[in-house]
């Protein structure tokens, strides 16, 4: 396999590094020529010092040949851009992109990019997980930032544990829409019983959440 | 008429003005609020620092649907994706991203979008100030075939199923991307 990987900064060097260790065909390229030659000291003479959103020399290194392009520069745009002449102009099989925003993620996928990596979105979802125990987690927001959806995940001590969903005191302006218990999701109805480690979906405006909070989740000080 | 315009170095601010006086609805966008120096006092649209190539930005200064994006930073890639952006995301109109790389240039008008080559602009302008035969190259480079992009516009797993699913584990909210989907397939994939 040959894989062509353009940045090299910590994640391009330690890839390629990795890479060469699995026994592929590596090729580094990076547009800094003291850093390329720092890199080339440690592992040899993979390291390309050339720009590689160039398409001249993306050609001069092999680009056409390359099964795999991995564009992780610091920059999205040009991460973006290195795939995309390595897609339409290489006809390379597969582009994979470092995202610093997340929120590009969908248009880098729509542009075709193969595999989008967002360290930014992973360390989020990780840090996200671990906190929410004694607060509700925002989805997103619909519209102009009116509306929320909002995740509450039952932990021991809800007060809403054992009852049925009519019972809870949900305050105007905010719908309960939605269980997901076990990975599975189902509409949350009337008569369904809460349980402990149910997630439950909400969509209101960001008022209602001290009462919601109260309701699914308990007061903070109860623990 | 509305125009919206990424980059407000000499050709951006001149370029705004001139709109601006034409009676256009003009947002200019840089990163560095020193930039504005170079549009006249006489400017009455809206200058805002920030970056072209964030959605956010973008939508928050109303960068919606504009008949005219120009993409005229210093930097080749952020104008390309600025571009598309505005094209994929924002419905924008007419559409030019300035790419000083002539290959790059070439290669993005075969995508779709419009390029402005300065390298070619001047190379040309100079070889025939010179007295030079100079072989045709194109300043702008207007595409062929509407703006390409090559996957199917259908929901992803996370766009449909509730969010926090096994899908999508995090649960972290994505807002504003979802416009993407929501523009694609309307005029301006034709345009």
């Amino acid at each position: 396999m040959f894989v062509l990987v353009v940045g090299g900064g910590k994640v391009g060097y330690y890839l390629t590094k990795e890479l060469i260790e699995s026994g592929h065909e590596v090729a580094l390229m990076e547009k800094e020529r003291t850093r390329a030659g720092q890199i080339a000291d440690e592992i040899g003479s993979v390291v390309i010092a050339q720009d590689g959103c160039e398409g001249k020399y993306l050609h001069e290194a092999g680009a056409n040949r390359a099964d795999i392009v991995a564009a992780v520069t610091g920059d999205d745009e040009d991460n973006l851009v290195i795939c995309q002449m390595a897609k339409h102009h290489f006809d390379v099989p597969r582009t994979i992109a470092r995202v610093n925003n997340p929120k590009n993620e969908r248009l880098f996928r729509h542009l075709g990019v193969d595999e989008i990596i967002s360290p930014t979105r992973m360390i989020l979802g990780s840090i996200e997980q671990d906190i929410p125990v004694h607060e509700l987690l925002h989805l997103a927001a619909l519209g102009v930032g009116e509306l929320e959806i909002i995740e509450a995940h039952l932990q021991p001590g809800s007060p809403a544990i054992g009852r049925v969903a009519m019972d809870l005191n949900v305050p105007q302006g905010c719908s309960l829409f939605g269980v997901i218990r076990e990975g599975t999701p189902t509409p949350l109805r009337a008569d369904t019983v809460l349980a402990e480690g149910d997630k439950v979906i909400a969509i209101g405006r960001p008022d209602c959440e001290v009462q919601l909070r109260e309701q699914l989740i308990g007061r903070p000080d109860e623990d | 008429m509305k125009a919206v315009v990424v980059g407000c170095g000499r050709v951006g601010a001149g370029v705004a003005d001139e709109l601006d006086r034409a009676g256009w609805q003009v947002l200019i966008i840089d990163l560095k609020s020193a930039a504005f120096d170079r549009l006249p006092a006489s400017f009455t649209g809206t200058a805002l620092r920030g970056d072209g190539t964030d959605e956010d930005v973008l939508r928050r200064a109303g960068a919606e649907n504009a008949d005219l994006f120009l993409a005229l930073t210093e930097g080749d890639n952020r104008n390309i994706m600025a571009a598309q952006l505005g094209i994929e995301a924002l419905g924008a109109g007419k559409t030019v991203a300035k790419v000083n790389d002539p290959v790059r240039a070439e290669a993005y008008a075969h995508l779709g979008i419009a390029t402005l080559c300065r390298t070619n602009l001047m190379a040309t302008q100079i070889l025939g100030y010179a007295g030079q035969a100079v072989p045709p190259r194109p300043g702008i480079y207007v595409p062929e075939n509407p703006h390409q992009h090559d996957t199917p516009v259908t929901a992803e797993p996370d766009a449909t199923g509730l969010p926090g699913t096994p899908g999508n584990p995090g649960g972290v909210a994505t807002p504003g991307i979802a416009g993407i989907a929501g523009i694609a397939g309307t005029p301006s994939a034709e345009a």
